[in-house]
């Protein structure tokens, strides 16, 4: 539980701080990373970071969306075939966002992996 | 086991990124375009970069700019560089995706933005010379040192805001279709002069004329298409007398003309491309101050072609609607005149075959001899593939437009050759300039010489009283039925012979009717000395409007704006008693019956809550489809006769063979038509009731503004609650109508009105996207803040202060 708590924490503030002068794949880096430096067991190592990412981009996505009453994210929604429904939209971007940075974080835990079988 | 799990996750790694990185039509990059930091989310915003203080390099002196309620920016600049240097970084803070889009869209780049869906599309705009027309353009202004420095300080602002974007700033629909801006250039801002003329001067028939007398003959031609119709109420009154003019016009040459069949033609601009204006003078005024309006028709798109700003310097202080790309305000006013703009329709587009020495297409027969082309290699560039090269051949007339590789008839050895207005290299741009500075009728007329095409109805109006008009353009002095039909490229007596001296352009100054306007229609009557046919002259607008200002004594602003949105069918209150006529005593069921009496007790208003605009609608659409059924049927392309001499010939011929439908045995006439297409249309009208549709007129037109990127749903608006048609003075029609409303009357300082279908933010995103639609449906205006100063700060919004960067 410690180690699932110490991840969250880490991917997101990662992120946070990655995102700030990185493009969109900031986030994979915080995954890579936080991937590599909290390892966590089984399908953890991947939900963990992905819940993290997720909850990052939507808390982020709201706060911007909010601001202007959602008018351009119920525009994109409609886009998007979502029904203009601004909530499937910020779900889509949870996912997407916690998809890229689930499995970066894979790719962490397994570079971490191979490197403390070698030492 | 930690190797292979290494290897599948940086394999799924790679691939979610790939994946989320790229563009898999239709969708966008969903990592970059979903992203918070860097995708759609960063535009969920009202403003767009509108800091408090900016500094900006190469500005002279401090400019301060007040945004208003409506987000529109008066610029206050100490000379003419710093105001278009701020113009064009604020025009872009706004509009750039627009700006850049449009200019793409007429030099044919669009495969580059959208794919090798537009393949066509650029091959078109590349064989109309788009390109080569705007770098004449650019030759012509770069001669002219002091405009070549606002032009450089306009992009230069433009410039500015670009490079202060980065990825997560991009305008939405960069990221909806992952590409980035290039920089401004002066040659773009000529390209989107270029889109204009040939929104406005780009249309033309003479191929689908010539198809037309190769089929039918040249008698049946004059009969249909005929040079001025037999109602004619022109732009410059008939009162105008021209015959103290010493004119010299050319000869009609012996020779034949080529009768060539092109079976493919280039697509048009929209026929309705038009406008009203109308002035009247101090005597027809209810103040005594001159009252001027405009209203330019154009398609209905978001972000709106037009983009509101005041402009002013020390030197001048001018209001109205600028073109993102041009510099200056097209159609306006300042503290001393007023001014708009509607198309004057004029001919100025002309077609030539060409006959090659051999296939390399290097040399072409003119003058008895073989004389040398010149070759454009066209690179299209197409997004995800290599690009497409379209070798473009141009003669002494200009691009050789079809040839057996696009379009025309696939002949080889020959070519079709355009010559055309829109390469002339005018300089629209000084025009817009010096007109934005004109003090007085002198001024104004000197402005406009520079303007060559898209030939143009200048209105004017001025403080000290002064109402004038003039058909502006650089217009070809014609032999009569010059340019009609398909001519020979090979003869010099075809070429267009010299301009009609610009003092000869038709023009009026303080008519005795105390009044001027312009709908598109004839610009004269046949005393003119000067060869215009009629190439699509618009018979319903002009009348409605020349006859309310001929009604009474006296106007003021409600009547303006009541004209602006007149709904009045004046072509159905031409025809439609005849059809109702003659329908009665006929064998109709009860739906029929009802349909009628509806539509004979409509009063022939184009209001949104009536059903007779749309019985007339359907029922006159059927009818005119079926008289030319005979044209529509042909192989090659052929243009119907315009509305107006249908409905001549239904009212005077009715028993002429256009009346016969081709694939019925008998031979109809125009009575049969009128019943056949009744009965058609009270079945369209109750398979519209059956399926649950509403057929009141404003359900039926469904008005909608749709966004530049093919209507993009979530991005254009629809539904919009607007009355009216195209050959109504509100000539609001399904995606097409008033992109302007503007109503100035000249008081000291002048006091205006302004509307249009849109918003001053081209961010989807923004609450000033769009905000102006529901305003100008309703026909309702802004009341202009038209600021005396800088100083001058009662409601507005905002206040920017730009300074010259250290």
């Amino acid at each position: 539980m410690k180690k699932i708590i110490e991840s969250l924490i880490l991917t997101t503030v990662l992120a946070i701080v990655l995102s700030a002068f990185l493009p969109w794949w900031a986030i994979m880096v915080a995954g890579l990373l936080s991937g590599a430096i909290v390892r966590l067991r089984n399908v953890a190592a991947f939900f963990v970071p992905f819940l993290a990412i997720s909850l990052f981009w939507i808390v982020y996505a709201y706060m911007l969306s909010s601001a202007n009453d959602f008018t351009l994210a119920s525009k994109i929604a409609t886009l998007l075939k979502l029904n203009g429904n601004v909530v499937l939209l910020l779900i889509v971007t949870g996912i997407v966002g916690g998809l890229a940075g689930g499995i970066s974080a894979l790719l962490g835990n397994s570079i971490s992996a191979v490197l403390a079988k070698e030492k | 086991m930690r190797y292979f799990k290494l290897v599948l996750s940086l394999i799924l790694t790679i691939g979610i990124f790939y994946g989320l990185n790229s563009k898999f039509d239709p969708l966008p990059p969903l990592g970059k375009f979903l992203a918070p930091n860097q995708g759609i989310w960063q535009n969920d915003k009202t403003y767009d970069g509108m800091a408090d203080e900016l500094s900006i390099p190469g500005l002279k002196a401090p400019v301060t700019v007040h945004y208003d309620d409506h987000l529109i920016p008066h610029v206050f600049a100490q000379n003419d560089e710093d105001l278009y240097r701020t113009q064009g970084f604020i025009t872009a803070q706004h509009r750039l995706w627009q700006m850049e889009f449009q200019t793409h869209a007429a030099a044919g780049r669009l495969s580059e933005v959208v794919g090798a869906a537009a393949i066509d599309y650029d091959r078109t705009q590349r064989r109309k010379g788009m390109i080569y027309g705007a770098e004449k353009a650019v030759e012509t202004m770069r001669k002219d040192p002091i405009m070549l420095a606002q032009l450089e300080a306009y992009r230069d602002g433009i410039n500015m805001y670009i490079n202060s974007l980065n990825s997560a700033s991009y305008p939405v629909e960069y990221k909806l279709l992952d590409y980035a801006p290039e920089p401004w250039t002066i040659e773009k801002t000529a390209l989107l002069l270029m889109y204009m003329t040939d929104m406005l001067a780009g249309r033309d028939s003479d191929l689908e004329y010539t198809n037309f007398i190769a089929k039918f003959g040249k008698e049946r031609f004059d009969f249909l298409f005929p040079d001025f119709f037999d109602v004619n109420d022109p732009i410059i009154p008939k009162e105008r007398d021209w015959s103290d003019w010493e004119v010299n016009t050319p000869e009609v040459p012996d020779g034949d003309f080529p009768l060539d069949q092109l079976d493919e033609i280039m697509a048009k601009p929209h026929p309705d491309n038009g406008s009203n204006n109308w002035a009247v003078g101090p005597e027809k005024s209810y103040s005594g101050n001159p009252i001027l309006a405009n209203d330019p028709h154009l398609q209905l798109n978001l972000p709106s072609i037009w983009y509101a700003m005041q402009l002013a310097t020390p030197e001048k202080n001018t209001f109205g609607v600028t073109l993102p790309g041009a510099m200056g305000i097209v159609i306006g006013f300042n503290q001393d005149i007023s001014w708009g703009v509607t198309n004057a329709t004029r001919d100025v587009k002309d077609w030539y075959k060409i006959t090659f020495k051999d296939d390399a297409k290097d040399e072409y027969w003119h003058d008895n001899q073989w004389k040398a082309t010149t070759k454009r290699i066209e690179e299209i560039k197409i997004k995800g593939e290599k690009p497409f090269y379209d070798t473009v051949v141009y003669t002494h007339h200009g691009p050789v437009s079809y040839d057996e590789t696009f379009m025309g008839n696939g002949n080889k050895g020959v070519g079709y050759a355009m010559k055309w207005a829109g390469h002339l290299g005018g300089n629209n741009q000084k025009t817009l300039i010096e007109l934005n500075a004109a003090k007085n009728y002198e001024d104004y007329k000197a402005a406009i010489v520079h303007f060559a095409a898209p030939a143009q109805n200048f209105i004017f109006s001025s403080r000290e009283g002064d109402i004038a008009l003039w058909v502006q353009g650089q217009l070809p002095n014609k032999w009569k039925g010059q340019g009609k039909f398909l001519m020979d490229g090979s003869n010099p007596a075809h070429d267009w012979q010299g301009f009609i001296p610009q003092e000869h352009n038709a023009h009026v100054l303080n008519p005795e009717r105390g009044f001027v306007s312009s709908a598109n229609q004839h610009p004269v009557d046949v005393s003119y000395p000067y060869y215009i046919f009629n190439d699509g002259y618009e018979m319903y607008r002009n009348r409605v409007i020349n006859d309310f200002f001929r009604s009474k004594e006296k106007f003021d602003i409600q009547d303006f704006k009541d004209l602006h949105n007149n709904n009045y069918n004046l072509k159905a209150a031409e025809l439609l008693p005849t059809m109702i006529a003659s329908l009665r005593g006929q064998n109709l069921s009860k739906q029929e019956s009802d349909l009628l009496d509806e539509v004979a007790n409509w009063d022939y208003y184009n209001d949104i809550d009536k059903l007779g605009p749309t019985i007339w609608e359907i029922w006159w659409n059927k009818l005119r489809y079926s008289v030319w059924d005979e044209i529509r049927n042909e192989e090659a392309p052929m243009d119907a006769p315009f509305q107006y001499q249908t409905i001549y010939l239904l009212k005077n011929h009715p028993e002429d063979p256009a009346m016969d439908i081709q694939e019925t045995p008998e031979v109809e006439t125009a009575t049969d038509l009128f019943l056949k297409s009744f009965k058609a249309t009270a079945s369209s009208i109750a398979d519209l009731s059956a399926s649950g549709e509403s057929i009141s007129w404003g359900d039926y037109k469904a008005t909608y503004a749709g966004h530049l990127l093919q209507a993009l749903p979530a991005f254009s608006r629809f539904d919009l609650p607007i009355g009216g048609n195209s050959g109504i003075v509100n000539a609001t029609s399904q995606n097409h109508g008033p992109s302007w409303r503007m109503i100035v009357e000249m008081t000291d300082p002048p006091t205006a009105y302004g509307v249009y279908p849109g918003g001053q933010s081209g961010n989807p995103g923004s609450k000033y996207y769009d905000d102006l639609v529901d305003i100008w449906a309703a026909g309702e205006y802004l009341s202009i803040k038209f600021m005396q100063n800088a100083q001058d700060n009662s409601g507005i919004q905002f206040s920017q202060t730009l300074t010259p960067l250290q």
